[in-house]
């Protein structure tokens, strides 16, 4: 099976992070970028799904400057076998991100398309679930698993979404809100992770080097005949506001007595 | 002419409290585009919730039979009723179903998205937070019609109208979904839910597990139980009470935390509450730079005091 596996290049949440004093963007000087931890997990879960499901194929797209190669490549020293970068400088609307992948996913036709939920910099949680609607495919979004992250399946690198054994669907484990729903997701389809799938691989060196050889396809957004103009633009960027420093307190009867008669909370 | 349609959100039959604050964003739309604020309910049950939403509401309209939440469907109804009042602008509360269906609406209308929105500063522009709420953007949706997504902690739930609004039923066809519904397993409590309790006690790795001192107090101060990722990483609680940038976004009027270090992304979901509680044993641990009053103690000692020292006090 092919997989299409989607990876952000984005500020590593590591970085302090300050707004422009002209409050156009964020200060990106001195910040370090990284994939987007959610897009880790995706890539994590569909190599377990290639390795459990040979012969199959994952391939790393992202959208982005030239920089983002840096992202497939770690994708690639993870073990995806080869990346596709999309090159567009400059800012991105989730709507134009999905719109190019539309024409990714149809030139490569993949069975299933990963993505994480959200990514970490504009915190959107909406590019998976365009691109299904686009695709006209059913969606299974904050993907997760039933057994618990210091579980033996997960020692076991299992994989957490769970392929039919006609490999025409899979039972995807949603984290929703009171619970967590279980869907049956026919292929092609989508799905989106959450944090609680796996814990994603480290690149060993040996795999780093391997990963300079592998092939990253470049395409353009003009080329895949995608019009990227914004349907949400940013136009301000601000601190949020400050909360004003509190007090400790040496005892739990102070705490309580404060919290009676000053907040008047308890 | 704006206008409005409010995607409700329901459960067993009844309204979920963030579609109320939804509403308020909704209103407040209305009042900086002249548009008039409309309501549906989708699912089993959308006929009695639509009732209720019409207290609210003038017009509410419901949507039967697609029992089973699914996004290609529930998307697809709710876009259908949008093009049949000709809505400009679609509004949910930011909820795991409203983010599900949300962008699925956006798509058949050729809709810009404004995710999870603190504010509404004017009739096409939007605050919301990004970099796990390190920055505060205002975003410009550009396109006629638009749908929003609204941070519920954001708006207080909005006031019954003086008079009350009419219910209908609507049809609408939506595809059959490709997805199927398999199963739901509920994470039942008896506390109140964690988005709408007035306080909340939450655990970190600190409790290394044992939530039985966090339980206690929230028994006695009516509170919904909270946790950091690494304690639901862990397993030691469900994942739906995971607080934080990727998780619930809470603003009760107290929120205790105890055994949490105060990583950004725990802070983006809680620092909103209204009074701050951190006891941790660590001094110099970051969520004692947002707590209005910081205990450094045992979490194992202090807790079952204040536990007592609560009761004392009721
Ligand atoms: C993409 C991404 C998303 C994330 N999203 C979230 C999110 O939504 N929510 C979230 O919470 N985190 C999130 N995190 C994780 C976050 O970065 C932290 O790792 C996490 O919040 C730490 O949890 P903690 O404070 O419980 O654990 P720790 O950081 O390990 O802190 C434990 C604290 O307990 C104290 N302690 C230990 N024993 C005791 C005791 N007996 N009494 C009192 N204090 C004690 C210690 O001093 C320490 O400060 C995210 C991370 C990433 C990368
Ligand atoms: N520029 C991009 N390149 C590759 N993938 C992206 C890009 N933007 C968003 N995505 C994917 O979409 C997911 C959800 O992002 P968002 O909806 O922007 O929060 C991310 O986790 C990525 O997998």
């Amino acid at each position: 099976m092919k997989i299409l596996v989607t990876v952000k290049r984005v500020e590593d949440y590591e970085s302090k992070i300050k707004v422009r004093p002209d409050n156009s963007w964020i200060v990106t000087e001195g910040v370090n970028y990284r994939a987007n931890p959610f897009d880790e997990i995706a890539v994590e879960e569909a190599l377990r799904l290639r390795d459990t499901n040979m012969p199959s194929e994952v391939v790393a797209v992202s959208i982005g400057s030239a920089a983002a190669s840096t992202e497939i490549r770690s994708a690639l020293a993870m073990g995806a076998d080869r990346g596709i970068l999309v090159k567009q400088d400059g800012f991105l609307d989730s709507d134009a991100v999905a719109r190019i992948l539309v024409k990714v996913v149809e030139k490569e036709k993949p069975d299933l398309i990963l993505m994480g939920k959200q990514a970490v910099d504009f915190d959107d949680n909406v590019v998976g679930q365009l691109l299904a609607e686009y695709l006209g495919y059913g969606q299974a979004t904050f993907a997760s698993k039933h057994e618990p992250l210091e579980s033996p399946e997960e020692k076991a690198k299992k994989p957490g979404l769970k392929l039919a054994a006609d490999k025409k669907s899979m039972q995807v484990v949603r984290e929703v809100d009171g619970g967590v729903e279980t869907l049956d997701l026919p292929l092609p389809g989508l799905v989106t992770v959450d944090l609680r799938l796996n814990i994603p691989r480290y690149a060993s060196l040996p795999n780093i080097m391997k990963a300079k050889k592998k092939p990253i396809e470049e395409l353009s957004p003009s080329a895949l005949g995608v019009d990227t103009a914004p349907k949400v633009k940013v136009v301000r960027v601000e601190a949020p506001p400050a909360r004003a420093a509190g007090v400790k307190v040496p005892d739990v009867p102070t705490l309580v007595k404060k919290l009676h008669e000053e907040a008047k909370v308890v | 002419m704006a206008t409005i349609l409010l995607i409700a959100e329901q459960a067993h039959g009844q309204l979920k409290k963030a579609t109320l604050s939804a509403l308020t964003a909704a209103q407040q739309l209305a009042a900086k585009n002249g548009g008039q604020v409309h309501g549906v309910v989708i699912g089993a049950g959308a006929a009695k919730s639509a009732q209720e939403l019409a207290a609210y509401v003038p017009n509410v309209y419901s949507v039967e039979g697609l029992d089973v939440a699914l996004a290609e469907t529930h998307g697809a109804a709710a876009a259908e009723v949008a093009k049949k009042i000709s809505a400009t602008d679609i509004v949910l509360a930011a909820t795991a179903y409203g983010k599900d269906i949300a962008p699925r609406i956006a798509a058949k209308l050729g809709a810009g998205v404004a995710s999870d929105i603190l504010g509404v500063v004017s009739a096409n522009q939007f605050k919301r937070a990004m970099w796990a709420g390190n920055a505060i953007a205002t975003v410009e949706v550009t396109t006629p019609v638009k749908v929003i997504t609204v941070r519920a902690t954001e708006f207080a739930a909005a006031q019954k109208a003086a008079s009350a609004g009419k219910a209908e039923p609507m049809t609408v066809t939506a595809p059959s979904a490709k997805t199927k519904f398999v199963a739901f397993n509920e994470v039942k409590s008896a506390r109140p839910e964690l988005t709408e309790a007035s306080v909340v006690v939450s655990g970190g790795r600190g409790t290394k597990g044992d939530f039985k001192p966090i339980e206690a107090l929230a028994d006695v101060l009516n509170a919904a139980v909270g946790a950091s990722r690494a304690v639901v990483d862990a397993g030691w609680q469900p994942n739906d009470l995971q607080v934080g940038q990727t998780g619930k976004v809470v603003a009760p009027k107290l929120y205790i935390a105890a055994g949490i270090s105060g990583a950004i992304q725990h802070l983006a979901g809680m620092k909103g509450s209204k009074t701050i509680v951190a006891i941790n044993k660590d001094a110099e641990a970051p969520i004692f730079q947002v707590a209005d009053y910081g205990l450094v103690a045992d979490l194992f000692k202090a807790l079952p005091e204040l536990t007592e020292e609560v009761k004392k006090l009721k």
